[in-house]
């Protein structure tokens, strides 16, 4: 690959295309801010939030200067809160609902303040829950993704012996390799993860759960344990894994030098070694997803002279948020709508693609193609290995308890829902303990925002004026 | 146009709106940088003995981001000499001859004190005196200032003392900080007095700083209870004001001081009987600026109103003000929720469950979750109408017949 086939910019210009998109909040501008929350009651922000954070507690906290106290509202309800502080679509949850956006357009800023309260405590190293009594129970997690973590953390507070079992080098999932930097470095993740290390989780990276070690295995980085330790060695399993590889465009070309998968793309991104970055001039990335915005945004970050999105449907079908698109937008990302890619051309190197847009077929040059449609589930793994059920879209099945078909087996997040937000996973690693501690000792336990109900309407004077 | 020029007890000004005695009318050229901006008149800082300030000597009371809400002060009366306070207050009103001038006493409770600082200061032609009767800090531990407003007898005295020698009028200032301001009131008028302002400043202590465990104002790890004034005070001003102007015996206008921010303030003030106003907080926050949207807005009011003068105004709302047992038992408001306006807040709702009387409910209806009045259950007590923060998502409904009306006296009455 030639050498140039990296960023044309100096890091000083590159730093400031990625500098945070949503900055941290200064003490004087979280004060003003939380102090404009109403305050609501049974408040639309916290239904909205899928792990329910109590939002106005939280924000009247930072309001009243009890900080620690508002990080710990929020990381009762949400272990990963610091996280989703930065890569929430909050527009189309807690902040879609906040009253002020119905009053004024307007809404409360609630995830940059949930980061200034998250940031306060993970910066002060304050340990906010700890280990609960062991109970002698143990529970292996398969995946250190938001699911996971979330998991891990609600069962060392109930007091079990979790292990994580971690296939990357670093732990944290899809939070530590998978969110645009401008949105969240993976310091943040890896500072999540780091308090649940010090609430007595273990993890086991660069350890990759299989079926059955193989021979063809041994030449991966990473080390193997069978499926079927994990189940003889504790009392129940969690799947956290999320999704396989990404999918295949299944066209000739497709083997091509200068071919990428998006999140490998995004993931060379993430270790901030610019020059590291794989990156032509003129960029073509398929899909529409936010993924795949993902990737035009940081290709045009990095000083790719032309990025264009290619979606083979209109851009009002296109996965993404609206504002997401707005996004790549201002960004200057051309779109071609309504274009399906048809071979990728070129002599060993990418230097176009070759397109149909109705029945007409063309060319478009580039020199790089990246691909953002979509993961593969891991249908296979799942039940050929494993042995559980899966439903037709390949997701495991899983009850109210998030159990799986086999009653040792629990299952959340992206393997299960099919692929949604960080906070769905922690909500579901949330419900995940809750469904395990019930199978293995009978007892119902409830954390902050397992469930959101409305308070019951008080009595009424029985003797009226 | 409305016709703003004010004659209060026979002061003249171009507008009711006059500067309270207090930092803001230290000297001379701050009270002519005010009558430039637009200020009808300025009641000079408190004259008397030379006294020693401490420092620090003020606090705030802050709400959320809103800074001083309330302020209070351990200041005292001017620590200028009273030559100079007297060569610029002369200098002040020959340039300003359409302005009012009026300066604020306190001296020693001795006849011969007030009757001497009344003759040297009427000689610089100012406007009227203002008797300091009311600061309840510093001052009045040496037995001046409310100590003196407190005692009806001494407030009468004084104001004999210095009418005896005064050719102009005299205003007497009183302290809040009584149980009942009539008294005082009547006081004052029985010395003469030819009108009253009030209310001066309140006791109070500010608060604490937590971490250092000094209260406020911190003087070298001390504080002291001090005057307490501003935004927060207001009500309590209104109410003393109108229990003057309502009361039968006494006659004499009243100066309306107390939280005053802006012309709907002050038209408050005059409506419940006051002749005219002064400010002092809002000017020590904002600048003496702030006048000019005090008189463009009593115009645009008083116009909107068909009011040819502001003098017209004065005392109009006194008569709404009664006692409790007068009040109509048969009146009876509810409160509505208008969903189109509502923005789901619930804040009524839990005011209402815990503050109230539970007439609330959540009602589904298009798609969303709203709060629903319990009609039998409200007693139009008004605080969801308070609290909620969307204007017209609340509205107090009446729903009696409009019969007959019946107060607790009537209904009590031959008991």
């Amino acid at each position: 690959m030639a050498t140039d086939y990296c960023t044309p910019l100096d890091i000083t210009q590159i730093e400031h295309n990625f500098a945070e998109i949503n900055p941290a909040m200064s003490a004087a501008e979280a004060m003003q801010e939380a102090n404009r929350c109403l305050y609501c009651y049974d408040a639309p922000c916290m239904h909205a939030c899928p792990t329910h954070i109590d939002v106005p507690a939280f924000i009247k906290k930072i309001a009243s200067g009890n900080v620690s106290g508002s990080a710990r509202v929020i990381f009762d309800a949400n272990p990963i809160g610091a996280s989703c502080a930065r890569v929430c679509p909050v527009e189309v949850l807690c902040e879609g609902a906040c009253v002020e956006k119905t009053l004024i357009n307007k809404p409360i800023e609630i995830g940059r303040l949930q980061r200034y309260a998250t940031d306060h405590a993970l910066k002060n190293g304050k340990q906010i829950f700890t280990k609960g009594e062991p109970n002698g129970k143990s529970v292996g997690i398969v995946g250190s993704g938001p699911a996971g973590l979330s998991c891990a953390t609600y069962l060392a507070r109930l007091g079990y012996d979790v292990t994580v079992y971690e296939r990357r080098e670093q732990a944290g999932g899809l939070d530590t390799y998978g969110m645009a930097e401008y949105k969240m470095s993976k310091s943040v993740s890896l500072s999540e993860v780091e308090h649940v290390e010090r609430m007595g989780v273990r993890f086991v990276t660069n350890t990759e759960v299989v079926g059955k070690t193989k021979a063809e295995f041994d030449e991966t980085p990473w080390k193997m344990i069978e499926f079927r330790h994990l189940i003889s060695e504790n009392d129940a399993v969690f799947l956290a894994t999320g999704l396989g590889a990404t999918n295949r465009l299944n066209i000739p070309g497709e083997g091509l030098d200068g071919v990428f998968d998006a999140l490998d793309f995004i993931e060379r991104v993430k270790t901030r070694d610019w020059r590291s970055v794989p990156l032509g001039r003129n960029v073509v990335v398929i899909g529409a997803g936010n993924t795949a915005i993902d990737a035009v945004t940081q290709a045009k970050r990095l000083g790719a002279d032309k990025v264009t999105l290619m979606y083979r449907r209109s851009e009002k079908d296109a996965p993404a948020y609206d504002y997401e698109i707005e996004l790549a937008r201002k960004d200057g990302i051309e779109f071609l709508w309504q274009t399906v890619p048809v071979a990728v051309g070129g002599d060993e190197r990418v230097s176009r693609i070759r397109v149909r847009q109705g029945e007409r077929e063309f060319d478009i040059e580039c020199d790089q193609v990246i691909k953002a449609i979509g993961q593969q589930k891991m249908a296979s793994f799942f039940t050929d290995v494993l042995g559980i059920e899966t439903d037709e879209k390949g997701r495991v099945v899983v009850n109210e308890n998030l159990q799986t078909s086999d009653p040792k087996i629990f299952a959340g997040g992206d393997c299960s829902n099919g692929g949604k937000e960080a906070v769905d996973a922690s909500q579901m690693g949330k419900l995940a303990a809750i469904g395990i501690h019930e199978v293995l000792t009978g007892s119902k336990v409830e954390f902050a925002g397992a469930v959101v109900r409305t308070p019951p309407k008080a009595p009424l004077d029985p003797n009226p004026h | 146009m409305a016709d703003l020029t004010n004659n209060f007890a026979g002061i003249r000004s171009p507008n009711p709106f006059w500067l309270a005695s207090a930092p803001p009318t230290n000297m001379g050229s701050m009270i002519e940088r005010a009558f430039d901006a637009g200020w009808g008149g300025a009641v000079w800082k408190t004259l008397g003995e030379p006294i020693t300030n401490v420092s620090s000597r003020l606090a705030g009371l802050d709400h959320g981001p809103m800074r001083l809400i309330g302020l209070n002060n351990i200041e005292l009366i001017t620590d200028r000499s009273l030559e100079i306070n007297l060569r610029e207050m002369a200098e002040c009103k020959k340039k300003y001859p359409n302005h009012a001038v009026i300066a604020s006493l306190m001296v020693e409770s001795k006849k011969e004190a007030w009757q001497e600082i009344t003759k040297r200061t009427q000689d610089t032609g100012c406007d009227g005196f203002e008797l300091n009767f009311g600061c309840p800090h510093g001052m009045s531990e040496r037995g001046m200032g409310a100590a003196m407003g407190q005692v009806p007898e001494y407030t009468c005295m004084v104001t004999e003392w210095v009418k005896e020698v005064s050719n102009i009028p005299v205003i007497v200032k009183l302290t809040p900080n009584v149980t009942h301001i009539v008294p005082p009131g009547q006081a004052a008028q029985r010395g003469g007095a030819d009108a009253v302002s009030l209310i001066n400043t309140i006791n109070s202590v500010m608060g604490v700083d937590v971490d250092t465990m000094i209260p406020y104002p911190n003087v070298n790890g001390m504080a002291a209870h001090g005057g307490y004034c501003g935004t927060a005070v207001k009500p309590i001003a209104l109410n003393m004001v109108s229990e003057l102007a309502r009361d039968a015996e006494f006659n004499i206008p009243i100066s309306g001081i107390g939280g005053i921010n802006t012309w709907r303030d002050a038209v408050e003030f005059m409506l419940l009987g006051a002749g005219n106003v002064q400010v002092c907080t809002a000017v020590m926050h904002y600048g003496y600026r702030i006048v000019e949207d005090m008189i463009d807005g009593l115009n645009t009011y008083l116009d909107s109103k068909g009011f040819a003068s502001a003098n017209d105004i004065v005392g109009k709302s006194v008569h709404r003000m009664t006692d409790w047992g007068n009040l109509d038992l048969n009146y009876d408001v509810k409160a509505r929720v208008n969903e189109e306006k509502c923005i789901q807040c619930n804040l009524c709702y839990v005011a209402c469950e815990d503050g109230a009387h539970q007439s609330f409910e959540f009602v589904e209806s298009n798609g969303k979750r709203y709060p629903r009045v319990i009609e039998k259950e409200c007693v139009g007590c008004n605080l969801c109408y308070l609290v909620c923060p969307s204007p017209g998502a609340i509205e107090m409904v009446r729903v009696d017949a409009g019969g007959p009306t019946q107060s607790w006296r009537e209904r009590t009455a031959g008991n």
